[in-house]
């Protein structure tokens, strides 16, 4: 099926700004799922609020556009009860780490097969520009005039600590990567969570001085390296892209279903 | 009559109804004094292949059976005040994308922590007006563990009738307390299944483009139908929409779908009605101590009646008023700070003959602190 069968054409152009990264998340998803034959009627989509979020209203799959921050609550309902079905929950930072943290971590714990795209801008887009959990420590944002002295959670390290069975990070810059990435995601049987760095030249970037979209992307390409290469070593402050971890677990959806035999059983 | 005779809590009541009216969904977290509730969902829901989590909080749990009951499960949570605080805008998301769901606030004390184990009425405003922006909604409760059961079937078909979330508002004594119940063979209570959409695949289905009678046919989400589901305003497709008049439709709608049935969703038991000269107007463990006053004063020759309300939300007023029109004192006996009691002077002809006997403590009311409201009205003095 071409790309273009998944989307509803009716609803573009996107909402999105000129330079926003979240079109070229979009487009590196669809890949994915055309590369891996799903069909429309297969996929549920469960997003919650902000900028992010809006992509599920472009996609011709089933699509939940919850509330903030609980994507993932209602996600697991659906999947519980269709296990069948693949879910994609799309997020913000600020909705999955934020408002949204205990959520993501608990179904990082549980081990549900859905796969979580953290498209980190770094900001509230929709809202203007305020910090997120993830813009760092001395940038500037709307409600950090004078510098944010709050630290950045690592989206890889905090799935990882959480028992996430693959977590991954790309880039909008990193097309191919992306999509490869995402495909590898939903194919793993369990919760997958992947980071996706995703530029927002009106708020954060005009904010903290990055130039314009173009810039931001070269600066996506400089600041990053393949995971495990030389020039990690010799420049630690890069930041590693690729797949961190993945490895086989009990999937939740399925050993629940072995608490139904064994409680059918008297058990 | 058949159907098996058992001896057991209000809670565990709640649990055998929801079953019986093919509960297959149950999301929830730990709070005093619903606990059992989950503990006993745990327990018997695999059993009949249906499921059980125990979320992270109260709002996971309410998201989580959002999400199950739109792919076509039956779905139930259960909290108390505080976890029924923190589900308020996940409740008004399932009011807004009008899907079923059933939620049982067993209340205690409050506000915040409050009083965890000990019996209050206080979230009955909450039940109606806790989520933002303009609503209706439906809110049940019960006096004991017969009628808790057959509210409790009656929040499932209420729900799946008009598509929407139903409260169930017990109190810890209800909750806690044990007695006989007599659980219904079954198909003795009629039950409400889904109404499911007949159009076929293929073909284009308007998930929120109600028919003449105002019922919107599902389709199990997930399955041969897509659709957008939404917190925002949305057209008959599901999706958002700005228009004002898409915006005024809509809310019309989510509020006359219910306050336009309100004969239709109202339960209540009279005792005494008829003939009383006071009329006492209660619910929930409350109205055990109206009654036991009323077949006390009775004896004496006293014209005293109970209205015990099941339906408090939408409000009946309408029967409120009828009742209790020749009646010369109406005395709302509530364990708040007069919640009914508001709703009970703006639904009568003469607000200024309607008084309060309440209780506030964390003790039940007892019918000795009714009898003295009613000696103070009479101006016996206590």
């Amino acid at each position: 099926m071409a790309v273009g069968n998944y989307i509803r054409e009716r609803f573009f152009p996107h909402i999105w700004c000129p330079g926003c990264g979240h079109g070229i998340v979009l487009n590196g998803l669809l890949h994915a799922i055309e590369n891996m034959g799903l069909k429309k009627n297969d996929i549920v989509m469960v997003s919650g609020i902000g900028c992010s979020s809006r992509i599920a209203g472009y996609l011709d799959f089933h699509t939940l556009h919850t509330i903030h921050g609980r994507a993932l609550a209602f996600a697991v309902g659906v999947k519980m009860s269709r296990p069948e079905l693949t879910l994609l929950v799309p997020m913000g930072d600020g909705d999955a780490l934020s408002i949204g943290g205990n959520h993501f971590i608990h179904a990082c714990r549980r081990n549900i097969d859905m796969t979580a795209i953290v498209m980190n801008n770094r900001t509230y887009g929709m809202t203007g520009g305020q910090y997120s959990p993830l813009s760092g420590y001395g940038t500037l944002a709307t409600t950090a005039p004078y510098t944010n002295i709050d630290q950045a959670f690592d989206v890889v390290n905090m799935a990882t600590a959480a028992g996430a069975t693959f977590v991954a990070r790309a880039t909008a810059y990193h097309v191919l990567q992306l999509a490869d990435v995402l495909e590898e995601a939903i194919r793993h049987r369990g919760f997958s969570v992947v980071e996706v760095m995703s530029p927002c030249p009106t708020y954060f970037g005009r904010k903290n001085k990055e130039g314009s979209a173009v810039d931001m992307m070269e600066k996506l390409k400089t600041t990053t390296t393949p995971l495990g290469s030389k020039a990690k070593q010799e420049n630690p402050s890069l930041i590693e892209r690729g797949v961190f971890v993945k490895k086989e677990m009990p999937e939740y959806c399925a050993k629940y279903q072995k608490i139904i035999e064994r409680a059918m059983k008297g058990k | 009559m058949g159907g098996k005779l058992t001896f057991v809590q209000g809670n565990e009541a709640c649990v055998e109804a929801a079953l019986y009216a093919g509960l297959d969904f149950f999301a929830g977290y730990p709070i005093t004094p619903s606990t059992e509730i989950a503990e006993l969902m745990s327990v018997r829901l695999p059993r009949k292949g249906g499921m059980f989590m125990q979320m992270e909080d109260e709002i996971a749990s309410i998201c989580a059976i959002i999400g199950a009951s739109l792919t076509g499960r039956k779905v139930l949570t259960a909290t108390s005040g505080p976890g029924f605080s923190l589900m308020q805008e996940a409740l008004g998301y399932a009011i807004m994308a009008e899907i079923p769901c059933v939620i049982v606030d067993v209340q205690r004390g409050g506000p915040s922590t409050g009083l965890p184990t000990k019996v209050s009425q206080g979230d009955v405003n909450q039940a109606r007006w806790g989520v933002h922006g303009d609503h209706s909604i439906i809110a049940l409760t019960a006096s004991n563990h017969q009628d808790v059961f057959a509210i409790t079937v009656d929040a499932f078909n209420f729900s799946e009738t008009y598509r929407t979330p139903v409260i169930l508002l017990f109190d810890e004594v209800v909750a806690h307390m044990r007695e006989g119940l007599r659980i219904p063979e079954p198909g003795e209570i009629p039950l409400v299944e889904r109404l499911k959409t007949s159009v076929r695949e293929g073909v284009d289905y308007h998930p929120y483009l109600p028919r003449e009678d105002g019922r919107l046919p599902m389709s199990d989400f997930g399955g041969v139908h897509r659709y957008n589901v939404t917190g925002l305003f949305h057209d008959m497709w599901g999706f958002p929409s700005e228009k004002p008049e898409v915006v005024h439709e809509l809310l019309r709608h989510l509020v006359d779908k219910i306050e336009s049935h309100v004969d239709e969703v109202t339960r209540y038991r009279e005792y005494f009605v008829e003939d009383a000269e006071i009329l006492l107007v209660s619910y929930g463990s409350a109205a055990r101590s109206a009654l036991h006053v009323v077949a006390d004063r009775r004896k004496h020759g006293e014209r005293i009646g109970l209205l015990e309300l099941q339906t408090l939300w939408p409000f009946p007023s309408a029967l409120v008023r009828e009742k209790t029109k020749n009646a010369r004192y109406v005395v709302v006996v509530e364990m708040n700070m007069g919640q009914v009691l508001q709703s009970v002077r703006a639904s009568v002809e003469k607000p200024e003959r309607v008084f309060l006997s309440n209780r506030v403590d964390g003790v039940m009311i007892t019918p000795v602190d009714i009898r003295n409201i009613l000696r103070l009205i009479q101006g016996k003095g206590v």
